[in-house]
């Protein structure tokens, strides 16, 4: 395409008609985006004068999917939508579901669900503070990082069978129980990860070259952050106190409320959301290994009775109800019967507020699934954190954000 | 709910309540909504607290049980400092639908309003750069329009095609 935006792009920068100021196309593709998403910047030699994004390149259509599939099979495009932490969004999916269908987890599920949906957050973290750290030219953060990422994949897979994209959650639990493997797994993540998460702070907290590039760029206020939308760690290193783990506790967060503290900043530059990201992911640590000890036992489903969930395999086979509600559950025109209302319902992910806004017809698929996604909402304050800025900055502020571009054009 | 106190003092008749599970909801039918709304959202940010535009996004009504509007806009309020919400309903109908921009109040509402137009047809007044967000600029459909198909070919063979040279 042309290298226009549809609005001018110059129209209210002084000297606009003057021949220094060149416009630089910045992705779709380019190794400092990750994903695919473009900035059309204005410089003034290497200054920013205004940087424009246009979006869109990865747009695929799920919330009109979302209208077409049923509660459980939504999951595997919800799972596609924030990829570095895909549990997360399932439980944010379910949350809106569950609140719909007036469903109560059980106690297992609730924290099943809890430790892998902390295990998310970690991974979402360190991707993003290793790669934020090897877009400014630090490599052995971003290996140390995947390491320690590869342990979770682990998990993942032992737990559900799929290492990238679960698809592990259902309408009232889970597709099955975690095993003992899964277990020991997580306890082994639980004694190998504070000196992982010590070796990265040793390698960048005081990093001259890292403090440089990142102290005191992109600025964000707490104003601007409350009146952009802004949430989780890019809200809260702007001084933000809001997490809806605290704030509207959900899944085992209430029992687990004091093993963990809300992470906050003051600054807003780059440097402190990287600060509010390291200190959240020894507070997720503090989360598992509380719940992974506290593990209850029991059903990780609801009642069968409920006629809510799939049934597992045994009951299918071996019972008459159990294949009944196989079938009603399966076939397109039974499975649920929803009230006609609509709810939101919003889980505190890796990014910030995950939230969905479920219309129900009363048929087993959505009327209308629509998406709250954090990355959208935070790159539209790019262009605010890049005014004025060297366009050296435009890799640390990028990285900082987390955008997702799967999640971002959905 | 105290900003209900508020909001009927103000505004008494021009709006309705629902609530569903821990969802409140205020609803503003078509044919108040263009003049009531942005008075509405402005009392409720600048009286009631509710300094956050959490959410903003549309719904298309067709054919749903006992709609009598067509499009609607969610716009889902949080008060940072109690963590209170609130869902506020705005709704619009054919052949042009149309509210007014929030921008004024929450620069947040930017992008969100545009991504409403680009896949409604919403059209925000006062919209400082309305223009389509996700979609190319040179579609012409509002694909999660309830009357879109799911399916289908016709919509790429009329968009321009950019030769290597030309690039």
């Amino acid at each position: 395409m042309p290298l226009q935006t549809a609005a001018p792009v110059l129209d209210d920068v002084a000297g606009a008609d003057q021949e220094f100021l060149y416009t630089l196309n910045f992705g779709p593709q380019h190794p400092a985006t990750h994903t695919t998403l473009r900035l059309i910047l204005t410089l003034d030699g290497e200054t920013i004068v205004k940087a424009v994004p246009d979006i869109g390149y990865l747009h695929s259509g799920f919330e009109k999917l979302g209208e077409d599939l049923d509660y459980n099979q939504y999951v595997t495009i919800v799972d596609r939508m924030n990829y570095i932490s895909p549990f997360a969004n399932e439980c944010a999916w379910f949350t809106a579901v569950e609140k719909l269908l007036g469903i109560e987890l059980t106690p297992r599920c609730k924290y099943i669900r809890t430790i892998l949906a902390e295990l998310a957050r970690i991974s979402d973290h360190l991707l993003c503070v290793g790669a934020a750290a090897l877009d400014l030219g630090a490599l052995t953060a971003f290996l140390y990082a995947f390491n320690a990422r590869e342990k979770i994949y682990n998990i993942m897979e032992t737990s559900s069978g799929q290492r990238f994209h679960p698809s592990y959650a259902r309408v009232g639990g889970l597709m099955n129980d975690i095993n003992d493997d899964a277990v020991a797994q997580i306890r082994d993540f639980v004694k190998t990860f504070p000196k992982v998460h010590a070796d990265i702070v040793r390698l960048l907290n005081r990093n001259r070259i890292f403090i440089d590039r990142t102290k005191g760029i992109g600025v964000l206020s707490k104003e601007d952050a409350i009146n952009t939308s802004c949430s989780g760690p890019v809200a809260r290193a702007s001084g933000v106190v809001r997490d809806l783990r605290k704030d509207e506790p959900y899944l085992a967060y209430k029992e687990l409320a004091s093993s963990f503290k809300v992470v906050c900043g003051k600054a807003g530059d780059c440097y402190n959301r990287y600060l509010v990201r390291m200190g959240e992911m020894l507070e997720s640590w503090k989360i598992i290994a509380a719940a992974v000890e506290n593990l209850p036992a029991g059903p990780v489903n609801v009642d069968l009775n409920d006629k809510l969930t799939i049934p597992d395999k045994t009951a299918t086979y071996r019972s008459i109800e159990g294949l009944i509600q196989h079938f009603e559950l399966f076939m397109w025109n039974r499975r649920w019967e929803t009230p006609v209302e609509e709810v939101y319902g919003a889980n505190e992910t890796a990014n910030g507020e995950l939230g969905f806004y479920v219309v129900a017809d009363g048929s087993g698929k959505a009327f209308r699934a629509r998406t709250r996604p954090p990355s959208f909402i935070h790159f539209a304050i790019f262009p605010l954190l890049m005014e004025g800025h060297q366009i050296s900055d435009v890799p640390a502020i990028l990285g900082s954000l987390n955008i997702i571009a799967a999640e971002l054009d959905r | 709910m105290p900003y209900l106190d508020t909001l009927n003092a103000k505004f008494a008749g021009a709006f309705t309540t629902s609530a569903f599970r821990d969802n409140q909801r205020v609803l503003v039918n078509a044919e108040r909504a263009p003049t009531v709304i942005f008075a509405l959202l402005k009392c409720l940010k600048e009286e009631c607290g509710f300094d956050m535009l959490a959410e903003l996004g549309g719904i298309d009504y067709l054919n749903y049980p006992d709609a009598t509007d067509r499009y609607c806009v969610v716009y889902g309020l949080t008060n940072t400092t109690t963590g209170e919400r609130v869902f506020v309903k705005a709704f619009a109908n054919d052949p042009e639908p149309e509210l007014p921009s929030v921008t004024a109040l929450w620069k947040g509402a930017d992008w969100m309003e545009r991504e409403v137009y680009d896949m409604y047809g919403v059209r925000f007044t006062g919209h400082p750069d309305l223009r389509r967000i996700l979609m190319p600029s040179e579609y012409t459909a509002f694909p999660l329009r309830k009357d879109y198909p799911l399916r289908g070919y016709g919509e790429r063979h009329n968009f321009p095609i950019v030769t290597r040279a030309e690039s």
